[in-house]
């Protein structure tokens, strides 16, 4: 028998509203590492809330969600939680990467900046060192020679492998996506999705959320289907997209397709 | 075929407009310069008056400081407008309802006669008289620095809410502290927003300063009046403190018309000025 491992991603009954609105009813969930794990569900069902909660982007109105075994943006002494700082906040962001739907690169800095500012300043790598690892990202995301470009000279599909780039530079040991294609033209979505194939392939523990079947399909181990604020299904990737149990997946499903 | 010459369309209307305009502005410049009661060698004789510059000098002054003063407490006001703090929102919101709702005269006019309510101030070791503190140059900046603030601020704000909230929340999730998210990412994308408004600004004070000549803060127009109160060559100080204004505001003008194309060119890139002030920090920070 093996020892238990600390899941990286563990959330527990976590619930979220605006105002009178429940968008989050209840989610609990964990992701193994290493673990490639595709979140789906109709819009509006609060995919990215819970994504934003990971990362403490949202807070999250009870529940518990810890990041390989740390809670997530409280302090817990005795029976209360207490919100952290912004700067400790800061710290526990260092290690879980995102990209966003809309990419959002930083609009004042070039690519290589992009990618190399948070290294430096978030983790104290020497800037020499951040722009040749930089240098290895963007080629890894088959961009290099665009170092001096900034985001507005990039096509979608561009600066969202360049937002990639970025998230990695900080060697996280998490990568969230929110709907990484959603905002791109269609011959530009595989460009993006061959970069999270690769990645998937190193070993990375990503949680994706997206409305690429055929990519949750093929590489995700495992799909967890959400719709108004409650997971509905989860279960291996081909199962629950061949063969959903539930009849809310099914209908979803037949939509997408 | 040979090239035919191109007449453009004339307007009448237009062109019968503008004979009534020169005519009327031709007339104007007759009646000033043929008037036996401007002293026209006044202009001459006091243009570089060594009093006249001096109040030059303060006028340069009052708008440097005021709006170094104004940019810096305008953006801790934008900051506290779009705080989570409700102390702070409403704060900043009083303060710049309040200081753009009165007029800058009755503020300046109000620095100046503080000491009718508040005659001493105790700083608890040493008790000082407020006359001594609060002087007409004191009253006068304070007045300016105080009430620009508050049309800084709403600048500023404006300049803060156009950046995209989405890099904010880029940098946020990329481990940067809610400071150097602000400094880095989002107040250089805010600058390009607000630099052409603080321009603007900067050459409307060098107008506004004029107003603490009621307090006889010697600004330049606190100096021409002292000067035609005595010889009373009101018109011809007139001319001379405008001619200086239109110089001033004109050269203001000149620069900023500078800065705007730099930042036009760079259309991304933060103003050189900034990305310099960033380097510095950043060796200061890597040594400590
Ligand atoms: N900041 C907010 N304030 C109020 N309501 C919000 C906020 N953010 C999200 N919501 C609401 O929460 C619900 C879930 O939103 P969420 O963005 O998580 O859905 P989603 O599953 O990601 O949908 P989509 O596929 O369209 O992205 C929606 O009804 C949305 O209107
Ligand atoms: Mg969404």
């Amino acid at each position: 028998m093996s020892m238990p491992v600390t899941p990286m991603v563990e959330a527990i009954d976590v619930r979220k509203s605006f105002g009178l609105l429940d968008v989050l009813k209840g989610i609990t969930l964990s992701i193994q590492k290493g673990e490639v794990v595709c979140l789906l569900g109709p819009s509006g069902s609060g995919k990215s809330t819970f994504l934003r909660c990971v990362n403490h982007l949202e807070r999250m109105t009870s529940g518990k969600l810890l990041v390989d075994g740390e809670l997530i943006g409280y302090h817990q002494r005795a029976d209360a939680l207490y919100e952290m700082s912004g700067s400790e906040l800061a710290v526990q962001r260092r290690d879980i990467g995102m990209v966003f739907q809309r990419f959002n690169l930083f609009a004042n800095h070039n690519v290589l900046e992009n990618i190399s500012l948070a290294p430096i300043l978030n983790r104290g790598v020497a800037r020499k060192e951040a722009e040749a690892d930089a240098r290895r990202l963007l080629q890894m995301v088959d961009l290099e020679g665009r170092e001096t470009a900034y985001p507005h000279q990039l096509s979608g599909g561009q600066q969202q492998r360049v937002a990639i780039a970025r998230a990695l530079a900080m060697k996280p040991k998490l990568m969230l996506f929110d709907e990484p294609t959603s905002a791109l033209d269609p011959e530009l979505v595989g460009e993006v999705l061959s970069v999270m194939r690769k990645l998937a392939q190193d070993g990375m523990t990503m949680l994706v959320v997206t409305h690429e079947l055929s990519f949750a399909r093929e590489v995700a181990d495992r799909v967890i289907f959400m719709d108004q604020g409650v997971v509905v299904e989860e279960g291996p990737a081909r199962s629950v997209i061949d063969t959903p149990q539930h009849e809310r997946t099914q209908t979803f499903l037949r939509r997408m397709h | 075929m040979s090239e035919q010459k191109i007449i453009p369309a004339r307007n009448p209307g237009q062109v019968a407009i503008a004979i009534v305009l020169l005519f009327g502005v031709g007339l104007l410049i007759y009646l000033v310069i043929s008037s036996p009661f401007i002293t026209w060698a006044a202009i001459p004789q006091f243009i570089l008056d060594e009093t006249v510059v001096d109040g030059i000098k303060l006028t340069i002054l009052f708008t440097v400081l005021a709006m170094v003063i104004s940019i810096v407490a305008g953006a801790l006001l934008a900051m506290m407008r779009l705080a989570s703090n409700p102390v702070l929102v409403n704060f900043a919101g009083l303060y710049i309802w309040f200081f753009r709702g009165t007029p800058l005269l009755v503020q300046i006019i109000f620095w100046f006669n503080i000491q009718l309510f508040i005659p001493s101030i105790n700083l608890g070791f040493v008790v000082l008289d407020t006359n001594s503190v609060v002087t007409a140059f004191v009253a006068a900046l304070l007045a300016l620095s105080l009430n620009e603030a508050a049309y800084m601020a709403e600048i500023m704000r404006g300049g803060l809410m156009a950046v995209d909230s989405g890099q904010g929340e880029a940098a946020k999730a990329l481990g940067y502290t809610p400071v150097q998210a602000m400094l880095r990412i989002i107040f250089p994308q805010a600058l390009r927003v607000i630099i052409p408004p603080i321009g603007n600004q900067t050459i409307s004070m060098l107008k506004t300063t004029s107003l603490v000549s009621v307090v006889a803060a010697q600004d330049l127009l606190t100096r021409v009046q002292n000067i035609y109160a005595r010889n009373f060559l009101i018109i011809e100080l007139l001319i001379v403190a405008s001619i200086w204004y239109l110089l001033m505001t004109t050269v203001a003008s000149g620069l900023q018309y500078l800065i705007e194309r730099r930042l036009g060119r760079a259309t991304y890139e933060a103003p050189a000025v900034w990305r310099a002030a960033m380097r510095i920090l950043r060796s200061e920070g890597s040594k400590g």
